[in-house]
């Protein structure tokens, strides 16, 4: 008995030089990396739990094909039904635990406000929120946090300057969510406009509890505007842009990034009446035929089929989910051995011009120490009634 | 002056919506003398139903009619093997068990058909009617569906011996039983019509608001008030009830109190009518002796 | 009270004080929220239970308290033991001012107005003339109280304590009121209103203070659930919180006090159990559990409980 253990307290001594160059954080060790993650399964939002499946079976192909560095994912992903209590909740089990060695992709604006403090006071990444709000971006005071997707404000600017360049004598019609996301789009949208504020002739608003937007629509078309900022959902963007067309308002349609998907909102509403519809993308569209033989896309379509086959492949949040893992696994390679949180966050702010190809071509996922926004370019686009045909520039980034 | 007119017809149109789930709220109080919470979500997953038939290429009256079948099923059955049991439950602890019916079927429909919005065919044509724009084809044929229905329900309830058995049982059970009335069949059978109500409803709504799990949710509320509002056990009351409320809702929102407080301001104008008239516009006053 | 209750109570008391030194520090916040939702249940339970008012709106008043002490601690610097009496006082006149047009409404419409109320609410917490105050959809982050007196714990174990303390200072109340005149006059209110009235009981005073006092309780316990927390949002406090809270009651034992301490259980840790069950359908299996929970114990866990005492007391005789 006794020599054994002399044994083994020799076989320890031996091999401690060839570990101290693995460093570990709680979370991480020679066999697996534990990622936590909050999404809305349940509830009103329930709509974007989806993109915690897909993230989940991105994981999963990754595992098969023999992990990241040697180590399995285990990706733990909570139910917080979009309340943030539930959040805060569910990110202290994940922290204190679950002991994660990051929280990754955790959803929603006010649910990523709830613990932003809290994850920064723990010194635990808060990694590339699932939110498009501007917060995010801010390594001075909370160093911990990193965002990913472009975020709202800038794609609204990005809006109000061509119409500023293309209508500067348009009389703006806004429909808005009332909430954060909503709100943070029209502030963007006013930041951009600047001093022609007053362009806007009629800001409307819904709440997502409501039936239908169809009376907003009709007091948009009374206020005499012909441009139309349209900050809604997909259920309700769909809606909008059937309505208008039934009423006959026929205005320079502005449609947000989250709610121009090909299959699951212009062709519920009918592709004839979306032509004309001004958009932006950083994500190819599955549904849109552009990119049917893209070979991205295909291998994208192998992984869905193989890996979340119960999964809407007319629904772009699985491209995005799908987008988003690819980049934290980016991420944990370069990695390699030392898997400490503040080297995962270090790896993440040191991204260069990193393409992960179900993008739109010419954009890249850049970060610094004073850039915590992985992805700041967009492509404005326009629907012809079949696709949506980039036009102009890259905008935005560096 | 458009503007007034305009909002009123866009608000008939969501009336008319609000009016149909009314309607099955009505009809399953006047079985049972319940509200039964779960009713738009039954309504939302036979609509499902009716989606997947026509997905799978059956015409759509075909599919429509085997849908308001099979919604009966449904119901009859959920009254038996979920309700049943309860019976003799405080009537707070039923109502627990609708919430729970709720949960779960909103779960499980977005289990089965996930959270993308589908669109549902609707048998009216697709261009407006009289050169009316601001109500499509649709939603008057909506309306016109629901005065049927609601006309189909009041000859039931008033003219027929099943009808008069029914409102005997949810009056009062006991005496009804002493009489000869299998009660418990009855309140399967009411359950049933609710929810062959319910699918209608929902096959009408879907086409306007698109098919989704929550697609319900917020018009139940406005669907309870109406019924409220109307006179709980007024099956006309709803549907007048639904006009009333959706109309209100798009002339606040417009004119007077903007969209941000429109549903505050509907439900509190919904309450001061009640403060007023306790048991709604049309419902039966309950004088009690003491 | 009798003997074996006294001791069985000394018990779990003892218990509640030894948890946080036992659990990790996230559990001792769980149990924190525990308590903060027993509070509120109990609240909802003199109002629905004991004076048969139905509540679908309690979540107001929930959140009433919450903002109370977010906006008391961000915009005012009032130290966070202010807010509770502070939230108490509010939610006590606003719940009376709306208790007194409620009594003209019975039942079904009672609950409407109440479900009005509820759903009211995260409009009117984003109304943007009251940003200023309620910080919109942004909402309120709150900073978290340390302990004072530089006592050796850490800031969740003195917030649990903290809230214990609040919770069995309401306890004490509640049991004091029910088990009085004033609870006898509401439950006789509940069970026949006319022969109340008719015996002198003074329907419309005791009804209105019902509902000042249950939203009383429901606001302190919202005021410490947003410190427990740190953070208020509109949104948070929608429907389906009023909904819970109702669930809450009846799973734990309408007219009970001890429901309310099941009934917090129960809408705590039962949805985290259904959601490790099924990540597919979590509020399916959450569905299941209440409608299990309803056909075994239809008069709730406290019921049931009450039910299995009176059989073992009839067994020893």
């Amino acid at each position: 008995m006794k020599s054994s253990f002399v044994v083994g307290l020799m076989a320890v001594a031996l091999a401690a030089p060839a570990m101290a160059q693995k460093k570990y954080d709680p979370g991480a060790s020679d066999k697996e990396i534990r990622i936590g993650n909050t999404n809305p399964y349940s509830g009103p939002a329930s709509a974007y739990g989806t993109i915690g499946k897909s993230i989940t079976a991105y994981f999963k192909m990754v595992n098969e094909q023999g992990g990241i560095n040697g180590r399995r994912v285990n990706f733990i992903s909570y139910d917080d039904g979009y309340s943030p209590p539930r959040t805060v909740e569910m990110a202290r089990k994940l922290v204190e635990q679950d002991q994660v060695l990051f929280v990754f992709q955790t959803l929603g604006t006010p649910s990523n406000t709830a613990i932003h403090k809290y994850m920064n006071m723990k010194k635990v990444p808060q990694m590339h929120v699932a939110t498009g709000a501007t917060k995010w971006n801010d390594p001075k005071n909370h160093p911990w946090t990193m965002g990913w997707q472009p975020n709202y404000q800038s794609e609204a600017r990005a809006y109000a300057q061509h119409i500023l360049k293309t209508k500067p004598d348009a009389k703006i019609g806004v429909l808005y969510q009332n909430d954060d996301y909503g709100k943070d789009y029209l502030k963007g949208f006013h930041d951009g406009l600047g001093a022609k504020k007053s362009m806007i002739v009629k800001e409307v608003s819904y709440e997502v509890a409501d039936p239908t937007v169809d009376s907003q629509i009709v007091q948009l078309q009374q206020s005499g505007a012909d441009v139309f900022f349209n900050i809604t959902t997909p259920k309700f963007a769909a809606q909008a842009i059937r309505k208008a067309y039934d009423i006959g308002w026929k205005p320079v349609h502005y449609l947000n990034n989250v709610s121009n998907s090909v299959g699951s909102v212009l062709t519920p509403a009918g592709l004839d009446k979306a032509v004309g519809i001004i958009s932006s993308a950083y994500l190819k569209d599955a549904t849109d035929s552009k990119w049917a033989n893209d070979k991205a896309i295909a291998e994208w379509r192998q992984f869905m089929n193989k890996y979340y086959p119960d999964g809407n492949q007319a629904d772009v949040f699985n491209v995005y989910g799908y987008t988003v893992a690819m980049t934290i696994a980016q991420v944990l390679k370069q990695c390699g051995d030392n898997l400490t949180r503040e080297n995962v966050m270090r790896q993440a702010a040191n991204l260069k011009g990193y393409r992960a190809e179900t993008l739109l071509p010419g954009i890249t996922i850049s970060t610094s120490g004073d850039d915590f926004a992985p992805i700041e370019q967009v492509q404005l686009e326009r629907f012809n009634g079949k696709q949506w045909e980039l036009f102009g520039e890259v905008m935005g980034g560096r | 002056m458009d503007a007034l007119l305009f909002q009123v017809l866009a608000g008939l149109a969501t009336g008319g919506i609000y009016a149909s789930l009314a309607l099955a709220l009505v009809m399953i109080y006047q079985a049972t003398h319940l509200v039964n919470f779960a009713q738009g979500e039954m309504a939302m997953f036979t609509t499902y139903l009716a989606w997947s038939l026509i997905s799978a290429g059956m015409p759509y009256w075909a599919a429509f009619f085997i849908t308001i079948a099979l919604g009966f099923a449904l119901g009859a059955l959920i009254e038996r093997i979920v309700i049943r049991p309860v019976e003799n439950a405080p009537v707070l602890a039923v109502v627990v068990v609708f919430i729970a019916l709720l949960v779960i079927l909103n779960s499980i429909a977005g289990w089965i058909y996930t959270y993308t919005i589908k669109a549902f065919p609707s048998p009216f044509p697709k261009e407006p009617l009289f050169g009316i724009r601001y109500m499509s084809a649709h939603e008057l044929g909506a309306i016109g569906i629901t005065l049927v229905v609601l006309a189909t329900l009041y000859l039931f309830f008033r003219y027929t011996p099943l009808g008069l058995a029914m409102r005997a049982v949810a009056q009062n059970p006991q005496s009804s039983r002493l009489v000869g009335i299998r009660v418990g069949w009855m309140l399967a059978l009411g359950w049933g019509l609710a929810a062959a109500v319910g699918a209608v409803a929902g096959m009408m709504v879907a086409p306007i608001v698109y098919l989704d799990p929550n697609m319900m949710g917020g018009i139940l509320l406005y669907a309870f008030a109406a019924a409220l509002l109307g006179g709980i056990d007024s099956p006309m009351g709803a549907v007048i009830g639904g006009f009333t409320v959706g109309v209100l809702e798009n002339l606040l929102g417009a004119f007077v109190i903007g969209n941000e407080l429109k549903l505050t301001v509907a439900l509190v104008l919904i309450v001061g009518v009640l403060l007023v008239r306790p048991s709604g516009f049309f419902g039966s006053v309950h004088v009690s002796r003491v | 009270m009798s003997r074996t209750n006294v001791i069985l109570l000394a018990v779990l008391l003892t218990a509640a004080c030894a948890l946080p030194f036992i659990v990790s520090n996230y559990r001792t916040f769980q149990f924190t929220l525990v308590l903060v939702y027993a509070i509120a249940l109990l609240g909802l339970n003199i109002l629905t239970g004991y004076n048969g008012q139905i509540s679908l709106g309690h979540g107001a008043f929930y959140a009433l308290g919450a903002y109370c002490a977010a906006i008391l601690m961000d915009k005012m610097g009032a130290p966070y033991w202010v807010t509770i009496p502070a939230a108490g006082a509010v939610c006590l006149v606003a719940g009376f001012l709306f208790g007194l047009p409620a009594l003209r409404l019975e039942g079904l419409y009672l609950a409407l107005a109440t479900f009005a109320l509820g759903v009211a609410t995260p409009q009117l917490l984003k109304y943007h003339h009251l940003e200023k105050w309620t910080g919109g959809v942004q909402g309120i982050v709150i900073a978290k109280p340390e302990a004072p007196f530089g006592l050796p714990i850490n800031a969740d174990q003195w917030l649990y304590f903290f809230t214990l303390a609040v919770t069995l200072g309401m306890f004490l109340l509640a049991w004091n009121l029910l088990r009085g005149r004033i609870g006898r006059a509401l439950m006789a209110i509940r069970d026949h209103h006319l022969a109340a009235e008719s015996m002198g009981v003074h329907n419309a005073l005791y009804k209105s203070l019902a509902f000042g006092v249950s939203a009383l309780y429901t606001g302190v316990a919202g005021a410490l659930g947003a410190i427990a927390v740190q953070f208020v949002a509109p949104d948070s406090f929608n429907i389906f919180l009023s909904i819970m809270l109702l669930v809450g009651i009846v799973v734990g034992g309408l007219a009970s006090i001890s429901g309310a301490l099941y009934g917090a259980l129960f809408i705590q840790f039962v949805p985290n159990i259904a959601d490790e069950i099924s990540k597919a359908a979590p509020w399916a299996i959450f569905g299941i559990f209440m409608i299990g929970f309803v056909y075994l114990m239809p008069t709730g866990v406290a019921g049931a409980v009450r039910l299995l005492l009176a059989r073992r007391r009839s067994h020893e005789i």
